[in-house]
């Protein structure tokens, strides 16, 4: 998160950028403008279900030694997430997810319970990633980690036996599937809440080579560092390695939780954005009968303007790099700001509005001020 | 008034990695006693009062609190009659106020928040520091913080006050005011610490901890003046015990 | 190691903050979460070409400001600590989306445009959330989390989580400063020994960790966050979300903006 010039020229658009985007901006933690309500919406009731369950599971298998640990590991996770460490040979930096770390040492469920605490941690005191990104944060970082790369990759390699090489290649093999995924999920939540520019190609490009990179730096310390506590502590990772086990069936329940919970407030949402009328005269229907109200006109106005102006649904566009104008979406979102933006109203309204947001809040705070040397 | 009594019968603690800290300890201390527990390095101190504590349970023997056992079950009851003071104050102070922290206790049983507020008052006065309550700890001065941490404690108004190394650390004067406090606290007291001179001056009763067994356990100024006993043990007479350095007269 | 540093003090900055007193501070924490939540999904449902609407939301932030009587520069430093990351990812729209767009006579990139719009919106988002935590604190926090019927487990977790973060990175701060003294002219830790020394970080730490969770318990935790702030739900409470969700969803459906332009101008659009 360190401020980098942002120089940038249009001649090598791709490499550029790549750079801007690596060398600052760390988009596994994503920020809150880059989701749309319904995608943040989504993703947060899908890891909600998640951490549900996993609360469910973690509570029956508590001891006293756990909760303090969960709590290190977090700040642990926490604070090496600040650690920002030199890539060799291309010149950017990283710093690791910590999500492989958790689920090895804390089991999946305590592990992604703990990766949710820290994302909420973040997202109230730094901003990073706020707090409509932080179901999309906590299923990117946790869920793939936990409960897909742990169990069927690290797991299955470090079955039976446990030494140094095969703790390096499990985590290896884990960081970089983990990451690979995580990254990808990225990519596919901006599109859909089509708030950025990229076309889904350049995406791509950028962030699949780069965290490949970061999932290899992030294997290779993940394993040195389970490595460390395995022989300094072995029986830290003897009760998680005992606790739950981690069958096909565990997973499967996971899953179903999360595609139930992706599918219904998926829908929901979407069905109440949805700026189609006929979704409204479908509740009508069923509600009053009839597909037509005549008393009730006024109101059914009101509903069909609030409709209207609550149009969620984004752009679905997934551009192209030589096209620039594919809206594939029936969104009411188009380019409507032209009429109210562009004309002197608007903007005269719009620095108007934003005057007096200031000066109220310049006199308020006068006001206080005063307030205080008289009474102090 | 029951008598608060306090006994350690045939303690002995094995750690996970087969090192075998308490070997077999037994004693009893009674009502209003203020008994240091003094001993080298990893003799033992520290185990023993985790064990007496119930934070650590013991490979084989027991610890009774007025006769009752400490057990699973009996933790929470006897836990309210024991407190203790952790070497490190920053183990204890977590908090963003001294207030706050002191307020901890009282506040984990329930008590109306009116009482609550007399007890900090009471604890806070008790060790001085009473001017700190909104100050946060962690911007506090090594004795401060210890004094802060001993409030946080007595605002439990424990019967036994169980204290890890109180003057460690300390400055002159912070140490005297903790060794002061001490003296004037009229409960039952154990204090472990190498700081002989202050056990000297605010115990009457020692016991010698040696590689996880008693190795003396009687009068304070007996004990305390046993320099071969005491060297055996990996410890030295106090200081106000021996020739003046400059003079080399008692 | 700054960066750590760093981040602990704005950590503790916030904290600080959250113990001060004023009108805002002493609204229902229940409520201030849920009003920044709603805030936030009000603001971020705008589409990416909008500018002139999201002005009335500026009142928001500004506002709580203004009452909560916080200082302004080091608020500010923090959100403008923020910006870069944003600023990373919009800068290119301009060069991705070069359709132009008469504004008034000036053609321009519809790229700025969202870009403007990306950039509006997070400050706004980024502003809400540290307003929050400034006025409320982490403990408070967590018992609104609990209201909400989030299970003991989680809060308790996060409430851990938390205070052990200044532990850890104290002693982070602690090992590197040992560890750079004796590794002149090396920059950060050298990738061989990071695998000891994170492990050795997170095994002090545990240790210190359990005296601490010990000597919670030994107080009488349970679990159970008790602030001795019973905070109950009044009418002011109730105003304060009521009415910033009346004017949040009007803010939302009118174009305030181009209504009062359209008085100040005449001009009919």
């Amino acid at each position: 998160m360190n401020a980098v010039n942002t120089d940038c020229t249009e001649r090598n658009g791709l490499i550029e950028s790549n750079k801007i985007l690596y060398t600052e901006v760390d988009i596994m933690h994503m920020a809150d403008a880059l989701i749309s309500p319904i995608v943040g919406g989504t993703m947060m009731a899908a890891s909600a279900g998640i951490a549900t369950y996993s609360i469910k599971k973690v509570q029956s298998d508590m001891d006293d030694k756990k909760i303090p640990f969960m709590g290190v590991m977090g700040a642990f996770v926490f604070a090496a997430q600040m650690i920002n460490f030199q890539i060799p040979g291309t010149g950017a930096s990283g710093h690791i997810g910590g999500g492989l770390l958790l689920a090895v040492l804390l089991g999946p469920y305590a592990g992604f319970l703990t990766m949710c605490s820290i994302l909420l941690i973040q997202a109230l005191f730094f901003a990073d990633g706020g707090l409509l990104a932080l179901g999309c944060n906590m299923f990117n970082l946790g869920f793939y980690t936990c409960f897909l790369a742990y169990p069927l990759i690290y797991k299955r390699i470090t079955r039976g036996k446990v030494n140094g090489v095969r703790i390096f290649v499990a985590s290896l093999l884990s960081s970089i599937v983990g990451l690979q995924l995580g990254a990808f999920s990225v990519v596919v939540e901006t599109l859909l809440s089509g708030k950025t520019e990229l076309p889904f190609g350049t995406f791509v490009l950028l962030m699949q080579p780069i965290h490949l990179a970061i999932g290899v730096m992030e294997g290779i310390i993940s394993a040195a560092v389970i490595g460390f506590v395995w022989k300094a502590r072995p029986e830290i990772m003897e009760r998680t390695a005992n606790s739950g086990a981690i069958g096909s069936i565990s997973m499967k329940n996971v899953l179903a939780v999360f595609l139930v919970a992706v599918v219904l407030t998926g829908g929901v949402l979407s069905w109440f954005a949805s700026s189609n009328p006929d979704g409204l005269e479908w509740s009508m229907e069923k509600t009053a009968g009839t597909s037509e109200l005549e008393a009730d006109g006024w109101i059914y106005n009101v509903m069909s303007r609030l409709q209207n102006k609550m149009a969620f649904l984004p752009d679905y566009s997934f551009k192209t790099a030589a096209d620039d104008e594919v809206h594939t979406s029936e969104s009411v979102e188009k380019w409507p700001a032209v009429s109210s933006g562009t004309s002197v109203s608007g903007i005269v309204g719009g620095v108007m509005t934003l005057a007096m947001a200031m000066s109220v809040g310049a006199a308020i705070r006068l006001a206080k001020r005063k307030k205080r040397k008289v009474t102090a | 008034m029951s008598h608060h009594k306090l006994e350690v019968r045939n303690l002995q603690f094995v750690y996970p990695d087969g090192q075998e800290a308490i070997k077999n300890i037994s004693f009893t201390i009674h009502h209003g006693e203020s008994v240091g527990v003094i001993g080298a390095n990893g003799a033992g101190k520290s185990t023993l009062m985790m064990l007496i504590m119930g934070v650590l349970f013991p490979t084989s023997g027991e610890v009774l609190v007025e006769d009752v056992p400490l057990t699973k079950k009996t933790l929470p009851m006897i836990r309210q009659r024991l407190g203790m003071v952790f070497q490190n104050p920053d183990d204890q102070l977590f908090m963003t106020s001294v207030y706050d922290d002191v307020a901890f206790g009282p506040r984990n049983y329930m008590m109306d928040e009116r009482e609550v507020e007399n007890r900090v008052k009471e604890a806070l006065e008790a060790v001085g520091i009473a001017h700190l309550k909104d100050r946060a700890p962690y911007k506090l001065s090594g004795g401060e913080k210890r004094s802060a941490a001993i409030a946080a404690v007595l605002s439990m108004q424990p019967d036994i006050l169980i204290m890890d190394e109180p003057t460690s650390g300390l400055d002159p004067r912070a140490r005297r005011r903790v060794i002061d406090f001490l003296k004037n606290f009229k409960h039952t007291k154990i204090i472990t610490g190498h700081d002989l001179d202050m056990v000297f001056e605010t115990c009457k009763r020692v016991i010698v901890i040696h590689q996880g067994k008693v190795a003396a356990d009687g009068e304070g100024t007996e004990i305390l003046r046993n320099s071969k006993l005491l060297e055996n043990c990996g410890l030295e007479m106090p200081l106000s015990f021996r020739n003046c350095p400059v003079c080399g007269r008692l | 190691m700054p960066d750590i540093s760093k981040a602990l003090y704005n950590m503790r900055l916030l904290d600080d903050l959250a113990q001060k007193d004023s009108s805002v501070h002493r609204i229902n924490s229940l409520v201030k979460l849920l009003t920044t939540v709603i805030y936030l999904t009000v603001v971020l449902s705008f589409g990416r070409y909008e500018i002139i609407r999201l002005m009335p939301f500026v009142f928001y932030p500004v506002l709580v400001f203004a009452f909560s009587e916080l200082p302004a520069a080091p608020v500010i430093k923090r959100i403008l600590l923020v910006e870069p990351l944003v600023i990373g990812v919009g800068i290119l729209n301009p060069l991705l989306d070069n359709q132009r767009i008469l504004l008034g006579n000036v053609a321009v990139s519809r790229g700025w445009i969202t870009f403007i719009s990306l950039f509006i919106k997070s400050s706004l988002a980024v502003t809400a959330g540290i307003l929050l935590i400034a006025t409320t604190g982490m403990g408070k926090l967590a018992s609104a989390l609990r209201l909400l019927k989030i299970p003991k487990v989680f809060v308790l977790q996060l409430l851990l989580t938390y205070r052990y973060i200044y532990l850890l990175t104290e002693e982070a701060a602690r090992m590197m400063r040992a560890y750079s003294l004796r590794a002149p002219g090396q920059k950060g830790v050298r990738l061989k020994h990071l695998g000891s020394f994170l492990g050795q970080m997170i095994l002090r730490t545990f240790d210190r960790a359990q005296r601490l969770y010990d000597s919670m318990v030994l107080r009488g935790f349970n679990g159970d966050y008790n602030t001795g702030i019973k905070e109950k739900l009044k009418l002011k409470d109730f105003a304060y979300l009521v009415g910033w969700i009346l004017f949040f969803t009007i803010a939302r459906i009118f174009d305030i903006p181009n209504l009062l332009g359209v008085l100040l101008t005449g001009v009919i659009v």
